[in-house]
Parts: structure tokens; sequence; C-alpha cells
């Protein structure tokens, strides 16, 4: 059995041609993560540019407002760029700079990725394409174009359900033709290994200085981390420093979209079934026959078939849950957390925040939830408004 | 031994490839018929999947046709027990893993035993990855095809002494689809493989006119083509058994001058 796995799961399903070039990486990656100059530089990076460490907010009104327990947010949101993919992202590219690289392609789905990686090309020095679905590329258009100033060459992805699975397919695609030059920027837990492991301890910075914070404010851990979770690498960020700390619940939120009991959802671990699909073994939507689902969600960021495979092993062993979250209950978050706490939260962190709102009530006033809130929502604004049937002008 | 040797007794081996059910199941049949009446030495089926991760555009749409009208596995089934009611031409699968993942391993490679399949290729299940399937493969006598590629160079060792059938060596970077030219140093990884195992060789990725049938021929055991059947078959749709007749003719004799 092949490197990289979480029980049954991950591995590295992958075609003949790109092998070689996953083994270098990830003899390069821990040739790189134990130097101390590479780690300094990174840290650098992470405190002067993209902001951190981020903060862990009380929301006050928030608490009294749903009168249960204390909720804390980590302003992942307060990142450069907007969200928490930029802790990964500034990982990898200088990674890749550090292999001589001279390209890097990524996916995208609501784009925050893809403007991550182009920022940090931006800031590296090196060539950047992003492939995006095409029906992301119309949800997100602002993205699209913050991409383009960035310097970035954006695809739109016209294959398959033209979205975030398909940009993955196109980004494998095109890597596949150029592994020379090119360092493939993933953006969640999940792929071939290294890059599940490789995106998680890049992001796993969130629980690492949450939990210091917490024994720094409160003097002791939350009872509750609540995540949403696409592909995984918010809520693997979040979850990881306190896998060990077994009083801490762990919650993933899935988008359930118009239900999990409709065709129209993302919830691959409410509704999938273990399967090998994007060079890993986990769980995903799949149809009859093993084709992967088309999956649904107003959040382009959670509109992916399956989830990272240590999410899959974290499940089974039961050390986290998963619930899916609606798109109605995610637009309600959405609009609540602007109301109450002059934060508008990214549309794929307001599923966190929704079962945050059904959690806290149920909870004693000396509990406390920590809800990542992973990104800021200004490019979901338009989308929102649609959503609730609003029109704005030009 | 599976029927694989038979495919390479006859000069340089000519290996056709379709997507099952593109345009149609019946027609499928048909053109698998009319390539072996041609001239081709072994027929790849691709089975439909719906993220065919390693192929260019004309083999995602063909896909795409084929799971319009919802293609299944046991309809590719059905096809090879139709085939095999009239011809012995060697057969072998081309699909990505999680169809067979979730068909059951087991089940899957009874089938395939059954019917007649003699080999599978699986561009997403690399060395590490083969125990999924070896032992259940080789207990029903299907030969797992292994493939190299220009990057595998310290794997070839250990790639070709592990495999079974052929050894499909993937002639360029990149995914499938015609090219006019191909620039990898083939004779260099040909003669490296050979250095490990006796195994016929045949070379597919880019491969779409006689010139380039001829130039792999006189190097290689075989020579595989799929994007320009497929896209003969998108062209001529329903009538495309002239075309591919007269398309596998010349690049059989192509192949061995």
């Amino acid at each position: 059995m092949s490197k990289g796995r979480y029980g049954e799961y991950g591995g590295q399903y992958i075609s003949e041609t790109l092998m070689n070039e996953l083994i270098y990486l990830e003899e390069q990656y821990n040739h790189y993560m134990n130097d101390p100059d590479f780690i300094d530089e990174l840290n650098t990076l992470l405190k002067e540019y993209a902001g951190r460490p981020s903060l862990l907010y009380y929301a006050k009104r928030m608490t009294e407002d749903l009168g249960g327990a204390k909720i804390y947010l980590k302003r992942e949101d307060l990142n450069h760029t907007g969200a928490h993919k930029i802790n990964n992202v500034l990982g990898q590219v200088l990674l890749a700079k550090k292999m001589g690289k001279t390209r890097v392609i990524a996916e995208t789905g609501a784009g925050q990725h893809g403007v991550a990686t182009a920022t940090a090309a931006a800031l590296l020095d090196m060539e950047c394409e992003v492939f995006m679905g095409e029906v992301d590329t119309k949800r997100q258009a602002l993205n699209v174009y913050r991409m383009e100033l960035l310097g970035a060459k954006v695809h739109s992805v016209k294959s398959g359900t033209k979205t975030l699975k398909d940009a993955v397919n196109d980004a494998f695609r095109d890597w596949i033709a150029r592994v020379h030059d090119t360092n493939y920027v993933i953006g969640s837990t999940m792929g071939p290994h290294p890059y599940p492991q490789m995106v998680r301890d890049f992001q796993a910075v969130i629980s690492q200085e949450a939990r210091q914070q917490f024994l720094e404010k409160e003097g002791r851990l939350p009872n509750a981390v609540i995540a949403c979770i696409g592909g995984g690498s918010n809520a693997m960020g979040a979850f990881y420093n306190f896998i060990d700390d077994e009083e801490v619940e762990l919650i993933g939120c899935e988008a359930g979209g118009k239900g999990v009991d409709t065709p129209y959802n993302a919830a691959a671990l409410t509704n999938g079934e273990i399967g090998i699909f994007h060079g890993m073994k986990s769980i995903f939507s799949q149809g009859e026959y093993g084709q992967i689902a088309p999956v649904y969600s107003v959040s382009a960021g959670l509109d992916y078939p399956g989830v990272g495979p240590e999410h899959a092993y974290l499940r089974d062993i039961g050390r986290a849950k998963y619930v899916p979250v609606t798109d109605e209950e995610a637009v309600e978050a959405f609009e609540y957390l602007s109301r109450t706490e002059g934060i508008i939260p990214a549309i794929e962190s307001a599923h966190a925040v929704a079962y945050a709102m059904k959690l806290a009530p149920t909870m004693d006033t000396d509990d406390m939830i920590m809800i990542c809130l992973s990104g800021r929502g200004d490019k979901d604004v338009r989308s929102i408004a649609e959503y609730r049937g609003v029109e704005l002008n030009e | 031994m599976s029927k694989i040797a038979n495919a390479f007794e006859n000069g340089t081996a000519f290996i056709g490839f379709l997507t099952a059910g593109d345009p149609t199941i019946d027609k499928t049949v048909e053109y698998i018929l009319a390539m072996e009446e041609a001239g081709c030495d072994l027929v790849e089926i691709g089975i439909p999947f719906s993220d065919p991760m390693a192929e260019g555009v004309v083999i995602q749409d063909a896909n795409v046709r084929a799971l319009k009208h919802n293609t299944t596995t046991d309809d590719v089934f059905d096809i090879v027990r139709r085939v095999r009611e009239k011809s012995d031409v060697p057969l072998v699968f081309l699909t990505y893993i999680n169809p067979v993942f979730f068909y059951g391993y087991e089940e899957f490679f009874k089938r395939c035993a059954e019917l007649g399949v003699d080999g599978i290729i699986a561009p997403d299940l690399p060395y590490e990855e083969k125990g999924e399937i070896a032992d259940i493969a080789r207990k029903n006598d299907v030969d797992v095809i292994s493939l190299i590629a220009p990057t595998s160079k310290q794997r070839i060792q250990m790639i070709a002494n592990d495999a079974t059938g052929f050894i499909y060596v993937v002639s360029s970077m990149g995914v499938t689809g015609m090219r006019s030219e191909i620039k990898t140093d083939l004779e260099s990884i040909l003669s490296d493989i050979r250095e490990v195992t006796d195994l016929p060789l045949a070379v597919g990725f880019g491969i779409n006119t006689p010139e380039q049938a001829s130039e792999i021929g006189k190097i290689a055991d075989g020579v595989i083509v799929g994007s320009a059947i497929v896209k003969i078959i998108e062209e001529h749709g329903e009538d495309a058994g002239d075309a591919l007749r007269e398309y596998v003719s010349s690049m059989k004799n192509a192949s061995n001058e």
C-alpha cells in the first residue's frame, strides 16, 4: 500500500506520469519543513504579509442573543486576501520557488484559493494560471477580475459540471503536461499524498494559535470547534491541534444545499460512499456505477463531491462529527452575523455559524464554542442579494 | 496466459481504442468487429467515466456522449458478451478505478473472466496502488497492464518486473489526444524497458497519422491509437463503419512498413 494513509483512506491514485513528481514533492516538502531558514521565511510571510496571528474574537452580542455557550470567532477572514487560503498558499508557493519551479497552477471554486495563489505568485514572482469552473466564474466574477489584476491567467473550465471538481480535473491535466516547471498548488486537504498532509500542516496554524489564545483568554479549551467543510482545509486546520484534546468536540458543517433528501446538495459525508477519485481514496457523492455525482450548494467553495481523506478517517474513528447545513440556514446565518456582530462572513463560513446558532442555546453559559470564520463575505454579497430576490444595479 | 500474446504475433500490433456506448451500445459492438476485420489486433474498450482525468478533449467528449444515454458498467459487459459471440479478438478495458471499485473488485473480475476480457488498464492506479486489484485480477486471468511514462526513469525496473500482458508506453507528457509531433526519446525508454522484460511494448498517446505509426512501428511492438478513432466516431456517428475500417487498415499497414 502506498504512503499517506489515514486508516484505509488517502493514497496516491494518480497517473504514472506524475508519480516521480509527487515523490520529489514529498522529499522536498520534508526537507524544507526541517529547514529552520525555510520555516523562518514562511513565518515572517505569515506575520508580516498575511497578518497573522488572526484574532480570536469574543462575539458578545451573538452570545447574549443566543443565550447559551460563549461564542468565539477565529477571524481567518481578517487575513490578507480575506480567507484562510493564504496560510496554505504561502507555504506551497514558497516551496515551489525553493524547488526551482517558475510556474504555479491552482483550481478554485469560490475564487478564494485562486486569489490567494495569484497573490502569493505575484509576491514571489512566479507565473500563475488558475482553473475555475465556468459556472463559478459567473457567480464569482469579481474574484476572476481580482486574479487577473494580480497577474494570473484564469481558465474558464467548460467540461463536466463546470464547477470545482472539473477545475481540479483540468488543473491535473495541465500539470501532467508541464511538471518540469510547474507545481500544482492544491487548495484543500485533498488529492494524492503528500497534498492532504501538506495542506493540513500549513493550515494547522489556525488551531495552533487558537489553542494558545483560549488558554491565555479563558485558561481552558473550548467545548466545541465548528468549521465548514468542502474539501476540508479550514476544518482540518481548525481541528488539528485539538485532536488530542478529547474534551473538545470537533464538528464539520457540510453543504446541505436544498436538503440532504433532495439531489441538490454537496454533503458527501452525509450521503456519499467510499470511492477513489482525484488521487485519493475517500468519501464521495456518487451515482449508480460509481460515476461522480453532480453536487450543488449556494456556496461555490463547498461545491465539491468529496472530502479530504483525514476527515473521512476522523469520522470513522468517531473523533469528529459532520453535519449538513442547508442553503437557507447558511444565508440566514450570513445575515444574522452581519446584523449582530457587524461581520459579513463568507457564505462558506456561514454554514459553520448556522450550526453554532443551533448548538449554542443547547449548551451551558459556561461552555465555549469556537467558530472558524474561514473567510469574509464581500464576494458573496451579490449572490445573496440574488438569493433573496433583491436586484442590484450595476 | 491470456489472449493478449496473440495480438503481437502478426507483425507490429495495431491497438485501437473506443469509448463504450459512443454513439450507442449496438454501434460499439459493430465498430469493435469492424476494427478487428480491418486488422486491429487488440481492442481497448473505454468504460465511460464522469471525470476522465487523463484524457484530452476528444475522449472526454466521447465519455460525455456515452454517459448522456446512461451507458453502465453492465452495458459494457454486455458489449463484450456480444462481441465474444463472433470474435476472439483480445479485449482490454480502459477504465478509471472508481467504477471498478464501486462495482466490487471480486464481482468485476469474475465477470471479466466469464465473458473473456483479457486485461485492464487503469490510468489512475500506479504501481504503488496496484495491490487494490492485483491478486483478484490474477485469480481471474485478467492482466493488469502497466503504464510507463517519459518521467518514469528509475521506476522502470520495478514496474516492468511486475508487468503482465504488454507494457503501455506513454509517448509524451500530458493527456491523451492527437499530436503533430512526438518529441520524447522513445528509443532510449524502450531499450531501458527491454533490459528488464521480454513483454511486448506498445506505444500510445498522440499517435494519429500513418507516418507516426510507421515510425513507432519500427521501434515498438505495438501502436496504440485512441483519440483519432474516437474522432472518426464523433464525426460519422452511426455510420462510422467504413471510415473506421479504412483508417484501421491504413494504420495497421503503416505500423508494419
